[in-house]
């Protein structure tokens, strides 16, 4: 992203290397594509051919053993009628809204306090951002320390002398699911901040002073010209955590294994749960099928426009 | 801002800057908390943790948790600490790091500064392979490698994570490649370098920096990886990160949290390791996953 833009526009604007002599033989002349062509054949059976795979296999009679006989709609239709995949849908609903919510604001604010000249800005950053190198099932199993009721939060409260005070969320079947907010947000809301504080280094800095000049407050300010001018930000934010919420697994099999109950089931647990514990395929295939929708839904057109827009700026 | 334009700053503003470090200071506590917590809880003795205090520090150091954790801590029947499963994750996480960077660094290149017809659809068809929620492939990727005698084994998961790390790693090398300066594509071009040679000899060389990109990214999302392993492996061949779900999931007894987070703080040392030694290039990996173009 960021490297093309430091280049000359003479650089990007010059011809492309097409004639480049590669050699008269016919491998030769057609290296580039036969390089890519172990990858094509890599992508072609394990991404697509797979991903077809699984929706015919949704779409068949599948029970314990795979049994290819077409049978339509029928698994879609059951998957949609059972109870549990409805919780681990609404699940995913409250789960990504209150996430996406809560890190966005998050990230925004610690970008626009990082960049009032900050210092030691850069240990601050590390800070707030080391989470995102740890994995899921780490911090799960951290976070489930912390929220255990009795010795973790709720004895911390107790020891800072409130005698009364209850912490048990993680065992409740109403409340569990936002200790998972929890701990997703705290893992993922310094990656939203290092993506605000890039755009805001984008921002002309003479917008802001002759702002200022004019007498606005900084609050309107930000207000009024900062924040609009960090809608791309903003897209891309909420692009990656709804891709994150929605492929979320790790997280809730450490902190909570879909517990108490289904209570935090979401439909990645539901799918591992069905496709391979419980070894009903064609309902496991279906699951995972929703997801796909559900992803490329959101990405298909943000990849879309994220590629035109970087070629129309390399060609002008 | 504020004091570019404010020659000398009053009273109001140099409390705004006295809560604004307050306030920075209080968000670095909420995220350092659990790692504290972590790391206090994994030295303490199990009656202290027992008696409360989940905050205080430990009033004697009872390495017990990791000694338990890295030599004795049981997955299923075994009970063989975590020192076996760091090996297979090693040896998963290397390979599957090495062979996809060598192959996206051509891939990139041949996508990049080699155009042909179709070449930019290849990408973009490729590049939704990195997005997919890999559940979708996950059944027909636990037959396949049951179907060519892969099945729970360390080399079925390292194909795996291979197979699904091209596509990030393409990405990088084509959009770093993308913005190679053109004036040394032509300048081969007259030199009559070929294809190979210029890749080898200029651009490889150039890509150090975006190598290291594509390096930290491979290796902390297959170390930290959860849903492949816990699908193509079984008990000799588990990877760190299901082994340590195992030992917590494992509940005898009284759970002994100084072992649990002793083999946490194990499990999670090589990435975080990696992240305070090259941040940079860590978060340069997420933008760039995040940002195409």
């Amino acid at each position: 992203m960021a490297i093309s833009e430091h280049l000359p526009a003479a650089a990007k604007a010059a011809p492309k290397p097409r004639t480049l002599r590669t050699g008269t033989t016919w491998v030769g002349r057609n290296l580039p594509w036969l390089t890519l062509l172990p990858t094509g054949i890599l992508g072609a059976v394990f991404i697509y051919g797979f991903i077809a795979l699984t929706i015919y296999t949704s779409m068949s009679a599948s029970k314990l053993i795979p049994d290819y006989t077409f049978v339509g709609f029928e698994q879609w239709v059951k998957l949609w009628s059972m109870r549990r995949w409805g919780i681990a849908v609404n699940n995913l609903f409250v789960f990504s809204g209150l996430f996406i919510a809560i890190a966005t604001v998050i990230g925004l604010v610690l970008a626009i306090l990082l960049d009032q000249r900050i210092r030691h800005e850069g240990t601050i950053r590390t800070v707030i951002l080391y989470p995102m190198a740890l994995s899921f099932i780490v911090t799960g199993t951290a976070w489930k320390w912390i929220l255990n009721p009795g010795l973790g939060i709720e004895s911390l409260l107790h020891d800072w002398g409130f005698v009364e005070a209850q912490f048990d969320w993680l065992v409740r079947r109403d409340r569990a699911i936002y200790t998972v907010v929890l701990a997703a947000v705290w893992q993922s809301s310094g990656f939203i901040m290092a993506i605000f504080l890039a755009s805001l280094r984008g921002i002309d800095p003479s917008i802001m002073q002759s702002a200022m000049m004019d007498g606005a407050s900084t609050w309107r300010i930000y207000r009024r010209i900062i924040i609009p001018q960090l809608r791309p930000a903003f897209f891309t934010a909420v692009v990656i955590l709804l891709h994150m919420a929605i492929k979320s697994y790790d997280l809730v099999i450490a902190l909570t294994n879909g517990g108490p109950g289904t209570a935090t089931d979401l439909p990645s647990t539901f799918m591992y749960d069905y496709a391979f514990d419980r070894s009903r395929i064609a309902i496991g295939a279906a699951s995972a099928t929703m997801m796909l929708f559900t992803i490329a839904a959101v990405i298909v057109p943000y990849l879309y426009s994220e590629l035109r827009s970087h070629n129309r700026s390399r060609t002008s | 801002m504020n004091d570019i334009v404010l020659g000398q700053r009053s009273l109001t503003d140099r409390l705004l800057r006295v809560a604004l470090y307050g306030v920075l200071i209080g968000f670095m506590l909420f995220y350092l908390a659990p790692l504290y917590v972590m790391v206090v809880t994994s030295v303490k003795s199990l009656e202290e943790i027992l008696a409360g205090g989940l905050m205080n520090l430990p009033k004697k150091l009872d390495f017990y948790g990791w000694s338990e954790a890295w030599n004795n801590a049981c997955v299923g029947t075994e009970c063989r600490g975590m020192a076996p499963f760091m090996w297979n994750s090693l040896i998963a996480s290397t390979a599957a790091t090495i062979i996809p960077t060598a192959i996206g660094a051509l891939n990139g290149y041949a996508l990049s500064l080699w155009r042909f017809k179709g070449s930019e659809l290849f990408f973009g068809l490729l590049l939704f392979g990195a997005f997919i929620p890999f559940q979708i492939v996950l059944l027909p990727m636990a037959s396949f490698l049951g179907w060519i005698g892969w099945s729970s084994s360390l080399v079925g998961l390292t194909f795996t994570y291979i197979v699904y790390g091209l596509p990030f790693t393409t990405l990088y090398f084509r959009n770093f490649f993308v913005s190679f300066p053109m004036d040394l594509v032509n300048a081969a071009k007259i030199d009559g370098i070929g294809y190979f040679r210029f890749f080898w000899r200029v651009a490889l060389p150039s890509s150090v920096p975006i190598m290291i990109v594509s390096i930290i990214w491979q290796f902390t999302n297959t170390w930290n990886d959860f849903l492949f392993a816990s699908t193509m492996t079984k008990l000799e061949s588990a990877t760190v990160m299901v082994a340590l779900n195992n030992f917590v999931e494992v509940a005898n007894g009284v759970k002994r949290y100084n072992v649990d987070m002793a083999a946490a703080i194990i499990a999670g040392l090589p990435t975080l390791a990696v992240y305070l030694v090259a941040g940079r290039y860590f978060l340069r990996g997420l933008m760039a996953g995040a940002v195409k173009g």
